[in-house]
């Protein structure tokens, strides 16, 4: 059991893990973007805010599964090819962004607005405003937004398993849907609960003990 | 020092347009500290953000130290931003950094380097005497504290004037009083020049010398302290001042319920603290009926005002109102 579980558990991990820092790389410039560019934001944009805003929809849009078939060729271009846990992590990513940046969205937009009037009152540039006061004054609820990716990226992974990715979900698939080994799926399912709980666990943590408020 | 031209702010409903300010002018003088006081709604809040053109003016010149700050473009204007402290009525300090911090962080954006930030935080801190709370977190502070916290925050830079958003409305009356003594102790050590808009007639008394009044967007009197409180001319005016003196119930006092001739006198600076009224009834036939009265102290000097009747001939009582008039005492025949 354990040498089926282990092997799975470090693909599982090896998957959210890089696919967490790729979304976070995507994701999180277009949620400053969307914050700084609509109305009333500190570098009003509203063509660029529409245009984001929209992209942003659609691609939430699509089912997870069949955006990743559609990103086949994409993941080819980049990791050379479409199976397995290294090319699952280029849909992943992609799949996953979006919904960074509205996390990273409304993270943000929870600032108090008086301290950014203090950053412009002062004579801030944009970028010092962003980097100095916005993002430090959201830290708390940036953490909590991250972890909240995280636990929505394993369980991505899991479907990802499905179509060739590797990891637990697709250990639950293999051994417990195709072969009836119930023993497997069950273990697999809770190994599963217990990462996105520990997860979950120490971004509150995490969270609460940053938090000066 | 900072010279406001035909000043107007629209905020775009629609098509429609609705004036926040209309057409405002005035001055104010080096080291001065300037009170803008209305209602809320009154426009004062959009007019102190059109200062530092946090609010863009529609039309209308702001001129600060002979530089029109309607004319410079943003990079110029972020450098002239620095001249211009602001603080808050909710003190928009940073939650997530401590007091140095947040005094820090304006000196930080200016490219200061470490060793010159902490010289001035310090010194900053013991200037608002804060020294023991330079690693408390805002939600650690009362409400004196963090504007103490913000004022230090805005000095941070060496601005040379000082704009004042409702800065002590979220206060309660003594921290108010301690806050107003921070400000005129910066006016008269640092020389800056104040403007702070209110709501508060208390706070125009305790600490402005001159004072605009504002309603719907406009300007209804520009007075000093003293002469406001002396000679009101506008009604917004008049009705600040009699909410000051909330415990003296002027409007109950009917003239016609009296036989005697009613006579509101206003007292001010060293004539307040003279027996007028007693040298009065010695030196003329008439009996004096005190109906209401009160002092109150300005912040440099005091203005009072009596309410009485005078009963006797009206030869006498017009003599009487004469000597009044000719020792500088205000006598308004009600």
């Amino acid at each position: 059991m354990l040498e089926l579980i282990i092997p799975s558990l470090l693909q599982t991990v090896y998957m959210v893990f890089f696919s967490t820092v790729f979304s976070l790389l995507l994701g999180f410039p277009m949620g400053v973007l969307l914050v700084i560019t609509e109305k009333g934001g500190i570098w009003e944009k509203p063509t660029l805010y529409r245009i984001l805003d929209g992209i942003i929809n659609v691609l939430r849009s699509f089912p997870f599964l069949i955006l990743m078939v559609l990103l086949f060729p994409l993941s080819r271009l980049i990791v050379g090819k479409t199976i397995g846990t290294t090319a699952t992590i280029v849909p992943l990513s992609v799949a996953a962004a979006p919904f960074v940046a509205r996390v990273i969205e409304t993270s943000l937009k929870e600032v108090d607005k008086g301290v950014i009037e203090f950053g412009q009152s002062i004579g801030a540039t944009v970028p010092q405003i962003i980097f100095k006061i916005l993002i430090p004054e959201a830290m708390p609820s940036l953490i909590m937004g991250v972890t909240l990716t995280i636990v929505n990226l394993i369980g991505y992974s899991a479907m990802a398993g499905a179509i060739g990715g590797g990891g637990l979900g697709d250990l639950a698939i293999r051994y417990g849907l195709y072969r009836f080994q119930t023993d497997v799926m069950v273990v697999s399912v809770v190994v599963i609960v217990i990462l996105v709980q520990g997860v979950q666990f120490l971004g509150n943590k995490l969270a609460s003990r940053i938090n000066k408020k | 020092m900072i010279e406001i031209q035909n000043l107007s702010k629209c905020f775009q409903n629609g098509n429609e347009c609705i004036w926040a300010i209309k057409n405002v002018s005035f001055h104010v003088n080096r080291g001065e500290i300037f009170g803008i006081i209305g209602l809320s709604g009154a426009g004062k809040s959009t007019l102190i953000r059109c200062l530092n053109r946090l609010e863009e003016p529609t039309q209308g010149r702001i001129i600060i130290d002979g530089v029109d700050i309607t004319a410079l473009d943003k990079r110029e204007l972020r450098a002239k931003r620095k001249d211009i402290g602001m603080i808050f009525q909710h003190f928009n300090l940073l939650s997530q950094k401590t007091t140095y911090e947040n005094i820090a962080l304006p000196l930080e954006l200016a490219g200061l380097d470490k060793k010159e930030i902490n010289s001035r935080v310090n010194e900053l801190l013991e200037y608002v005497g804060l020294r023991d709370k330079r690693n408390a977190y805002p939600s650690q502070l009362s409400g004196g504290q963090k504007q103490r916290v913000a004022i230090a925050r805005a000095l941070a830079n060496n601005p040379k004037i000082l704009l004042s958003d409702e800065a002590t409305s979220a206060l309660d009356p003594k921290t108010t009083k301690s806050i107003l003594e921070l400000l005129n102790r910066i006016r008269n050590e640092l020389g800056l020049t104040i403007v702070m808009i209110t709501h508060q007639i208390e706070v125009v008394k305790d600490i402005c010398d001159r004072v605009a009044i504002m309603e719907n967007g406009e300007i209804v009197e520009i007075n000093t302290v003293e002469e406001l409180f002396r000679r009101p001319k506008s009604k917004t005016a008049k009705a600040f001042i009699s909410s000051l003196k909330s415990d003296v119930q002027e409007e109950f006092v009917i003239p016609e319920e009296f036989n005697g001739r009613v006579v509101r006198l206003s007292f001010w600076g060293d004539n307040a603290k003279k027996p007028i009224v007693s040298h009065m009834i010695k030196k003329f036939n008439i009996d004096v009926n005190i109906l209401s009265g009160n002092i109150s102290q300005l912040m440099s000097t005091s203005a009072g005002h009596l309410i009485v009747e005078l009963v006797g001939e009206d030869g006498e009582i017009q003599a009487a109102i004469d000597y009044l008039k000719s020792q500088d005492v205000d006598v308004e025949v009600m």
